[in-house]
């Protein structure tokens, strides 16, 4: 390793070259502070918080972006650096609205802290309101301008790691402010609400659509039979928004949460994963052996939907037609629940607890109301979740450990992967295996579709029993095994490269799994702030725990699914199904 | 959809155009700016769409650009742009006073357009003809020495052009 050795405030350290003055004073436990910076994007350099006086410099350097250089003097902490950086906040604050006490990013609000931190206690400079306008079209997110900082961070998640680039920075001087093209609102837009700029923004000048009043409002009516659904990101990152370690798994104090805020049954998303894996399974076996359009493309994460919808509506035909358990579960709610339940679906009240702002835009899709109703009425985040937590008083750590209502709480540790990224294709690989093999899965653990890394495959082989081999086209050349070629990307930046592939003709793959979000749904957009991927790893631990500790691992073992089909839906892909669970999409344009 | 098709559709082919001229590469996006918007001082929404396509880079980085660089505007303007120079030099020989001379002589103020759309008012930093300040640029012509009553002369050169 080449290695630099250089002086900070006095003290000496040794870091590998390119190594950025940030990183070094950081080594040495010297905490320099930043706002325009994240871990997990690309060095901007633009807020200048970070500034450090670097010897033979005649002006300041900003600590984010300055390379280390043998030799190197650094002082961080001297009057002048102090000074510059209060001034940096300040001229920050001269126009950023200062009603911090209503915020939604009150008391994790990254300027808030910084200007605390830095001892800022007046304004120097006269307060200039900027009135710009407020977008609030979008279901799933809010913009106020007013509060950006210019860091940029939003605009390089957008772009760079998902690949949408709705927003950008535009004008210059003191008019520079972040928005979309022409102050079109983020709705008309090719935006794909997946809410990832929600996340690394370091004020409020991006937040989710609040949901909570419609759920408070629902909660208070006696007419209303209020039931909830739990996404499965959701069980290792509440415990998390509610001030317990990161990666915490909280399933059991969620459900009992939930009743004490007043919901009348506690389901859990969980379970129409599995049934997702019944018929999606099913779809892939179907094309693969009809020469139906391959690879067939998961179509579980809705800001990867609308991402396809825009950028490739020409691929539309591989995506699985199976609509996303939180649409399922709200279709088989109003019906097959309320029939169960001699309930009057107009009276039930469908609440989804989601770790996506995507969500909020899906239930809201024309399409999604194949019982008759609105399939899901209101989806709120993990923050939103925490929100009402917090207002109702419950102390989540308190809580005693309650269990999901049954039927449609009942779930396998396929259900709980499908929070993070590979779990869909997991759990559809352990299913798939069995139905195709007729064998029991010995180890159910995919490894190789687990994890960061931003594209991973792999090859199953799946050995046919004789006699089903002797007319099946699908065998290779008569050998009894059939191959099955996976993919999985998780950020859209990633599910392009392979949409590139396929639409060249060129992606070898039969099945490929689409998460939008990086991590999977452990990152979404809807999850607490910060999600880094710090946050996303520990969260993904978690997921697997969850699975590993479930007794019932595959979705073809749910008990409850099977009763489903018996007593409901006939079978997988059945008349029932295709009503009900079943989906189409809609091209849009690239805007 | 948030633009018209009619609207996409007849801009699309000059646009296309233009951008294959200048070689269909992000880097020569200035250039394919500043040539879409030779026709009428302005880029609409359109315009910057189909720019965006033809590039296949996303609108925002277009908008951005374009509301960069204060040469370009995607607010519509007049025919003819009056860049008047604000830099000191002009300043103290009168170009207050010529401000005024074209305000009412058009009845628009600085940054304004007539309602028949053939001038612009707008202000520019140092043209770098001091030696004749106070000076204004009319579309790519310079106009130096100017007082009040040289820019009614000046506005008359431009009657017979129609907006």
């Amino acid at each position: 390793m080449d290695a630099v050795n250089l002086t900070i405030d006095g003290l000496s350290v040794e870091v590998p070259r390119g190594s950025t003055i940030l990183d070094a004073a950081s080594k040495l436990g010297i905490d320099i502070p930043t706002l325009c910076h994240h871990p997990d994007l690309a060095v901007k350099a633009v807020c200048r918080v970070c500034v450090v006086e670097v010897e033979g410099q005649r002006v300041l350097q900003p600590a984010c972006a300055y390379p280390v250089a043998e030799g190197m003097q650094v002082k961080t902490n001297t009057a002048r650096v102090r000074e510059a950086r209060k001034t940096v906040v300040e001229l920050m604050l001269a126009h950023h609205p200062q009603d911090c006490l209503q915020c939604e990013r009150n008391q994790n609000c990254e300027l808030q802290s910084l200007a605390y931190r830095l001892g800022v206690r007046e304004i120097s400079f006269p307060y200039i309101e900027r009135d710009l306008p407020i977008d609030e079209l979008s279901p799933a997110m809010k913009r106020d301008p007013n509060k950006c900082i210019n860091c940029r961070r939003c605009v390089s998640v957008c772009h760079d790691i998902q690949g949408v680039g709705a927003l950008e920075s535009v004008n210059r001087g003191f008019d520079t402010v972040v928005t979309a093209p022409f102050w079109r609102s983020i709705a008309e837009i090719s935006c794909v609400t997946c809410g990832q700029c929600v996340l690394v923004c370091p004020v409020g000048a991006i937040t989710e659509r609040d949901d909570t009043e419609q759920v408070w409002a629902a909660l208070a009516n006696p007419q209303k039979h209020v039931i909830v659904q739990t996404a499965p990101a959701i069980r290792v990152s509440i415990g998390e928004e509610l001030g317990l370690p990161v990666g915490t798994r909280v399933t059991k104090k969620l459900t009992a949460a939930l009743r004490r805020l007043g919901f009348d049954r506690v389901f859990d998303t969980d379970f129409s994963a599995d049934l997702t894996i019944w018929e999606e399974g099913n779809e892939l076996l179907h094309r693969l052996s009809t020469g139906g359009t391959l690879p067939m493309l998961t179509s579980c994460s809705p800001g990867w939907i609308k991402y396809i919808e825009h950028y490739y509506p020409e691929l539309l035909d591989h995506l699985s037609t199976c609509k996303s358990p939180q649409q399922m579960f709200g279709a088989l709610a109003k019906t097959y629940y309320a029939e169960k339940a001699g309930l009057d679906p107009a009276d039930i009240v469908m609440v989804s607890i989601m770790p996506c702002t995507a969500k909020k835009f899906e239930a809201g899709r024309p399409e999604m109301s194949d019982s008759g109703y609105a399939d899901v009425d209101v989806v709120l985040t993990t923050r939103e979740l925490g929100r009402m937590l917090r207002e109702a008083g419950i102390d989540f750590s308190g809580l005693p450990e309650e269990e999901y209502d049954e039927p449609l709480g009942i779930s396998t540790g396929a259900g709980a992967i499908f929070g993070a990224s590979g779990g869909v294709m997991e759990a559809a690989l352990r299913t798939v295996y069995e139905l195709v093999t007729g064998k029991e899965l010995e180890n159910v653990n995919f490894e190789d579709v687990r994890g960061l890394e931003g594209i991973k495959s792999a090859t199953v082989s799946l050995p046919i029993p004789e006699a089903a081999a002797a007319g099946d086209k699908a065998t290779n050349n008569g050998v009894s095994e059939l191959e099955v070629k996976v993919a999985v990307a998780h950020s859209l930046q990633h599910a392009k490269t392979l949409m590139e592939q396929i639409r060249a003709g060129k992606a070898e793959y039969q099945f490929i799994e689409v998460m939008c979000c990086p991590g999977g749904c452990i990152g979404g957009g809807g999850q607490p702030i910060p999600t880094n991927t710090e946050e996303r790893t520990l969260r993904i631990k978690a997921i697997y725990e969850e699975d590993a500790g479930m007794p019932l691992r595959k979705s073809h073992d749910n008990p409850a699914v099977k009763t489903l089909y018996k007593e409901y839906l006939g079978k997988p892909l059945g008349e029932k199904s295709h009503q009900l669970l079943h989906t189409h999409y809609e091209p849009r344009e690239k805007f | 959809m948030a633009i018209p098709k009619e609207q996409l559709d007849s801009v699309k082919e000059r646009v296309i155009q233009i951008v294959s001229q200048n070689g269909a590469k992000e880097e020569a996006l200035l250039q394919i700016l500043h040539d879409i918007q030779a026709d009428d001082n302005s880029l609409s929404e359109a315009e910057l769409l189909q720019v965006a396509r033809a590039l296949d880079i996303p609108l925002s980085r277009v908008y951005g650009v374009a509301t960069f660089y204060s040469l370009y505007s995607v607010q519509p303007r007049g025919k003819f742009i009056i860049r008047i120079c604000e830099s000191a030099p002009c300043h103290i020989v009168g170009a207050r006073a010529v401000i005024s001379a074209f305000e009412e002589a058009l009845g628009i103020k600085m940054g304004e357009t007539t309602t028949d759309g053939k001038f612009t008012l707008e202000a520019t930093s140092c043209l770098g003809v001091c030696g004749v300040a106070p000076a204004v640029m009319i579309n790519d012509e310079v106009y130096g020495n100017l007082t009040p009553d040289k820019v009614v002369e000046v506005l008359a050169e431009y009657d017979a052009d129609e907006a």
